[in-house]
């Protein structure tokens, strides 16, 4: 089973890296909207930093969702899916490989390029620290949520938009306590533990749901 | 692999509302190997689509029995039209995950390639091979891990006279050690004693009123 995990878990890094796959995509393209958005609103530097964390949030959300659409149909299209459930491992264990697998590469570098994204915006230095740390333990639950509807989406030939549709309003939660933890670290009158500890519980409830969940919408497709 | 037995019973297989089939029973023994033919469109491959777990069957049973702890599903191997193939990845690496996903490794990816003909292009990204190197690296898996039945769809198609003859040994070669296979096609595989179905249309599903086609 550990196996199974790892040589998935490998592929799938290997592939993301060999074509140039969503991982860097995703990253270029949150760098685009946090850059985007200081031409648009003017250079009111304590403006920007005031919103800075939840535009910080939602480009992430945006860049998550960017390549998530191809996380099971690419497998769909040249037959790799049928061969996926041929594993000696449950279905759930291949859908946890994958969603760590496209963490890795999308997620993972959002939480390390914040705070050079964060100078775009006029974050202070605690507010990097808070970004980093909220993207870190945020973006996990992002990544299992969105999985439920790339799997439901998978043999649709363009579900790109019908995942966004499907996935976004799940997101909400994970956005709002996300930003407020951000927030909490840069002043105001709630403690950062609070909204932190409830982000983390998002990620790790949407771990199990998002697995489970994700893995039923593959076993019933088709 | 001694004592391994798959019985099919009455499958029937629905897509769409539309009855496909119905009636279909076999039973495979090791070292058996079953063709199955049928016109175009007449359910061949959804059969091995059923037989791998991919579709649901409409009625019928599928018993799979002396297996141990192991379902079907990790005691088959199978090779579809799609190739199941990253094509960004070389023919090695594919073969490389094939071989730690699947469990039960046997021969190394280069060994598997060579006995197929392809040891040249072990790394060579599958993007840049031809249909029939891609079969031939599809039909190489089935070396690589260690599993007693093959579901083999159109095994031949693309493959040149040779490599033809190459697959026809393979497929001798896991018989005598044992192994079962089930296969459509509609050119003959000329294999020793293999049992022979044909798939027919059910007429149930001809004759429906108001069927526009």
């Amino acid at each position: 089973m550990i196996r199974s995990f790892r040589a998935l878990l490998i592929r799938d890094l290997k592939l993301a890296a060999r074509v140039g796959g969503s991982g860097v995509m995703g990253l270029i393209f949150f760098l685009m909207i946090v850059t985007l958005i200081p031409f648009a609103l003017g250079p009111d530097l304590n403006l920007l930093s005031r919103i800075g964390p939840a535009i910080l949030w939602i480009a992430a959300l945006l860049a998550t969702l960017i390549g998530l659409d191809r996380l099971f149909q690419a497998d769909q299209e040249d037959g790799s899916l049928d061969l996926l459930r041929l594993s000696p491992a449950p279905l759930e264990i291949v859908v946890l490989a994958k969603v760590v697998a496209y963490w890795l590469v999308t997620g993972l570098p959002l939480a390390v390029a914040a705070p050079f994204l964060g100078l775009l915006v006029a974050l202070s230095p605690e507010g990097m620290l808070a970004m980093v740390a909220t993207l870190l333990v945020g973006t996990p639950a992002l990544t299992f949520v969105g999985a439920v509807g790339a799997a439901l989406t998978s043999s649709l030939r363009r579900g790109g938009l019908i995942l966004a549709i499907l996935v976004l309003p799940f997101m909400i939660p994970t956005l709002i306590f996300g930003v407020s933890a951000a927030n909490a670290a840069l002043g105001g009158t709630i403690p950062f533990a609070t909204p932190f500890l409830i982000l983390i519980a998002l990620s790790l409830i949407a771990a199990v749901v998002g697995t489970v969940g994700a893995a039923a919408a593959l076993r019933s497709g088709e | 692999m001694r004592g391994l037995r798959l019985s099919v019973n009455n499958l029937a297989c629905d897509r769409g509302e539309r009855r496909i089939f119905e009636g279909v029973s076999f039973t495979l023994q090791p070292s058996e190997a079953l063709v199955i033919t049928g016109r175009n469109g007449a359910g061949k491959s959804s059969l091995l689509d059923i037989l791998a777990g991919r579709l649901h069957p409409a009625a019928g049973a599928i018993l799979f029995s002396e297996a141990g702890e192991r379902t079907l599903a990790e005691c088959l191997h199978y090779v579809g039209h799609r190739d199941a193939l990253k094509a960004a990845l070389t023919a090695e690496e594919n073969l490389a995950f094939a071989r730690d996903f699947l469990g039960n490794p046997a021969l190394k990816p280069g060994e598997a390639l060579d006995a197929v003909g392809l040891a040249h292009a072990a790394r060579l990204p599958v993007a840049y091979l031809s249909a029939g190197q891609r079969r031939r690296v599809a039909l190489a898996r089935l070396l690589v891990a260690k599993r007693p039945l093959w579901l083999l769809d159109e095994p031949t198609s693309a493959l040149d006279t040779a490599s033809q003859e190459t697959l026809r040994l393979l497929l001798e070669s896991h018989r005598e050690n044992g192994g079962m296979i089930a296969a459509t096609t509609h050119s003959p595989l000329f294999l020793t004693d293999a049992k022979e179905i044909r798939i027919e249309r059910s007429p149930s599903a001809a004759i429906l009123p108001g069927d526009g086609a």
